[in-house]
């Protein structure tokens, strides 16, 4: 665009050049705005991060005195270094089975053909629109007869079964671009389902499962809800929720505090969505077009 | 071995089931599951059927207090095995208040739930069996020949693949997702609620009264329509904003004047990268009448979230800026992708810039994106985190029950659950969520390609 942008400059008459000219400073502008716009909020936190009083009503976006006392108060007085790991680890073994799970899910959809295939795929679907912790008191009771209430890791079982659906329709889309022939030649080869499945369509899925491994990754980070009702004591919970209760109700006082918390975590959430931004596009793209 | 085995068109259902003809195989199968193969001298399939038989009956007979034993005073009903007792529980939801044996209502809802669950998927491996004795008798019947079992299970293995790799998502589907939804269901039915509370209180089934309360009652009435229609609002203005700008935002940076569309690109995107919950508290504050720093730039006391209306447009501006990356993202995908040689055919044409856009580009956008866009409906129309980290449905808004103003159904229905412990209303709640909403969106899927296909 640049190369060409300078001879067109010259072919035009003056009063096109004007008029070029209010366009790039209009869309510029309009940029720049939006830019303001979402960038000022995220400005402030990081600053309030960074402010030495702990009220809301004091922090600035860009602080007087930088300081990094509300980091060190956050993992002194409060359980945020256990909260970060069970998330953490809440996390890793999520996107670990839900990329199994819907992996096989998706694959078996898109090239299987088996009796009760159409049922199965409205039937996923209807499921998933259902308010999900509805279900909570029997999710409850459950982990309650089993043992598994204030277990952190046993929120993996809810989330990895929770994604099925939705992933399992995006997987499909996916692989419904991918030419059957790929299978049909490694069948000829004398290769079975599993062989194929493993050895020629997985690799064929990778942007697919990165897509879904990285939003599954991110699930435990946002989730209130699940923990709130299934973990109790302080040290066993996950970061929303204990963010979340560090500001509720007392804002005023803890707000520097909960700012620092959440750069802590937003900050390599965000890395890792930019980084990834080609597969995550990729990942849209794919859902999109199954209509 | 399927074209062999013919239905009539008059047949009646049971004979469509279970075979059109009942040999004396089929027949030995209906009493004990396995015998019908063992006479079709079928014995590894016999064998596995009898021992999934058995396998029920010693969960029965190992629960039960036969083997168990009983402790003095104990109700019959507690001596039952595992099934009984289930089937039990599930229609009576315990009879016993207080004490060593007390019954504890919701527990045995789920318990007898997952005792039904377990029985129908032995009826469907019981109707399986008869259905394959008959199968095999009549084959032998007309040909001779008998498929022995190894010749089965190599069968069964190649073309029941698609089940054996999925059985671990079924199951936990089953018990995570299918249950719950089956016990949050019949909750609807019951009077579990604040005011029968167990373990303490037995619960019981009421029928239809619940449904009866949203239409009557005009405390409920007036909530459920309220809330229902801002929901509706909500979840239309939601979805219609991030859509729109999504496109506009995509579009400018997409235009030919700009330079460094990664960089605004990536700018643009961050409300995505940030997780929402984090970005809604620092908002709720960002917009807090008294120490936020919104008025404090303006020096103005504006009630961003203290006034109904106030409180619903500021949730809306507030949504659209975590909304806009995403359709932002998701457009930019399929501009980029877009077929080049089309807009060469419009300018032969002699079509404007502006006409190209609507008559060309939006079209085929539009389209692509239908199915994302019922899918994002029905995520705003359930958006919990959004009203619940904002406003946690406040203002107070003294005609409703249980809800605010800027409450939409889905925190509604958490308030009711663990703020008040209205269970059975708040299943009721969402059973009508789910019949709008489901309806909705299976309508729309049904009738996309992507259904048609398989």
């Amino acid at each position: 665009m640049k190369t060409t942008g300078s001879s067109k400059w010259s072919k035009m008459t003056p009063m096109e050049r004007m008029k070029e000219v209010v366009i790039h400073i209009g869309i510029y502008l309009l940029l720049i705005l939006v830019a303001i716009v979402i960038l000022y909020p995220v400005i402030w936190i990081v600053g309030s991060a960074f402010n030495e009083g702990s009220s809301l009503a004091s922090s600035t976006a860009i602080p007087r005195h930088p300081t990094l006392h509300n980091f060190v108060r956050l993992f002194e007085e409060t359980d945020y270094e256990k909260w970060y790991m069970n998330t953490l680890m809440i996390a890793v073994l999520n996107m670990a089975a839900s990329v199994v799970l819907t992996g096989t899910m998706g694959y078996v959809f898109a090239r299987l053909k088996f009796a009760g295939k159409k049922f199965g795929l409205l039937s996923i679907l209807i499921l998933q629109m259902f308010p999900s912790f509805m279900g909570m008191i029997a999710i409850y009771v459950l982990f309650l007869n089993f043992g598994l209430l204030n277990q952190p890791l046993a929120l993996v079982i809810i989330y990895s079964a929770g994604q099925i659906p939705y992933n399992t329709w995006l997987v499909k889309g996916y692989l419904n671009n991918v030419p059957i022939s790929l299978d049909e030649a490694a069948y000829i080869d004398g290769a079975t389902k599993f062989q194929t499945y493993l050895k020629i369509i997985l690799p064929v899925m990778f942007p697919i499962l990165t897509f879904v491994a990285v939003t599954q990754f991110m699930v435990p980070w946002f989730d209130f809800i699940l923990p709130s009702f299934l973990i109790t004591s302080s040290e066993k919970k996950t970061l929303a929720v204990g963010l979340y209760e560090l500001i509720n109700g007392q804002a005023n006082n803890n707000f520097t505090m909960f700012a620092a918390g959440a750069v802590l975590v937003a900050g390599p959430v965000a890395i890792l969505y930019l980084f990834l931004q080609r597969y995550l596009l990729e990942g849209l793209s794919a859902g999109a077009n199954k209509g | 071995m399927e074209q062999l085995f013919y239905y009539k068109k008059n047949a009646k259902l049971w004979q469509k089931v279970l075979g059109y003809e009942m040999t004396s195989s089929g027949w030995l199968s209906v009493f004990v599951m396995g015998f019908g193969q063992f006479k079709n001298k079928q014995k590894g399939k016999g064998i596995l059927f009898l021992s999934i038989q058995l396998m029920y009956l010693m969960i029965e007979i190992l629960t039960s207090s036969l083997v168990q034993g009983t402790i003095p005073g104990q109700p019959d009903a507690w001596g039952y095995g595992f099934f009984a007792r289930g089937l039990w529980g599930f229609i009576t939801l315990g009879d016993t208040t207080g004490g060593r044996f007390r019954d504890n209502s919701p527990v045995l809802m789920i318990e007898g739930l997952i005792a039904i669950l377990l029985l129908l998927i032995l009826l469907m491996i019981w109707i399986y069996n008869i259905k394959d004795a008959n199968n095999t008798a009549f084959i032998y019947r007309k040909t001779g020949q008998i498929q022995s079992s190894k010749e089965y299970f190599k069968h069964v293995a190649e073309s029941s693949f698609a089940y054996v790799v999925s059985m671990p998502s079924l199951i936990l589907l089953l018990f995570v997702s299918i249950m719950p939804i089956l016990f949050a269901f019949f909750i609807a039915f019951t009077n579990y609620d604040a005011y029968h509370n167990p373990p303490a209180d037995l619960v019981d089934w009421v029928g239809l009264i619940n449904f009866g309360k949203v239409l009557n009652l005009p405390g409920w009435r007036t909530t459920f329509f309220g809330v229902a229609s801002w929901t509706l609002t909500w979840a239309v203005l939601a979805t219609v904003t991030t859509f729109f700008g999504g496109l506009f935002l995509a579009v400018l940076v997409n235009n030919h004047r700009v330079i460094g569309k990664k960089i605004w690109r990536t700018i643009f995107i961050l409300p995505w990268a940030i997780p929402g919950m984090i970005s809604l508290l620092v908002f709720k504050n960002f917009f807090n009448q008294t120490y936020g720093p919104l008025n404090q730039m303006l020096g103005m006391d504006i009630a961003w979230l203290n006034d109904p209306v106030l409180a619903k447009v500021t949730l809306l501006i507030i949504n659209f800026w975590l909304g806009v990356p995403y359709f932002m993202m998701l457009m930019t995908g399929i501009l980029t992708s877009f077929d080049k040689t089309l807009y060469d055919a419009a300018k032969v044409d002699g079509a404007s810039r502006k006409q190209m856009f609507w008559k060309v580009t939006f079209p085929i956008l539009f389209s692509q994106v239908t199915p994302l866009l019922i899918m994002s409906f029905a995520a705003n129309f359930n958006n919990f985190g959004a009203v619940f980290f904002l406003t946690n449905g406040g203002p107070r808004n003294i005609n409703y029950e249980y809800a605010g103003h800027t409450d939409i159904l889905i925190t509604w229905i958490y308030k009711m659950t663990k703020d008040f412990q209205m269970y059975n209303m708040a299943s009721v709640m969402s059973i009508l969520i789910f019949l709008i909403i489901g309806g909705i969106s299976t309508w729309n899927f049904l009738r996309s390609d992507a259904f048609k296909e398989d």
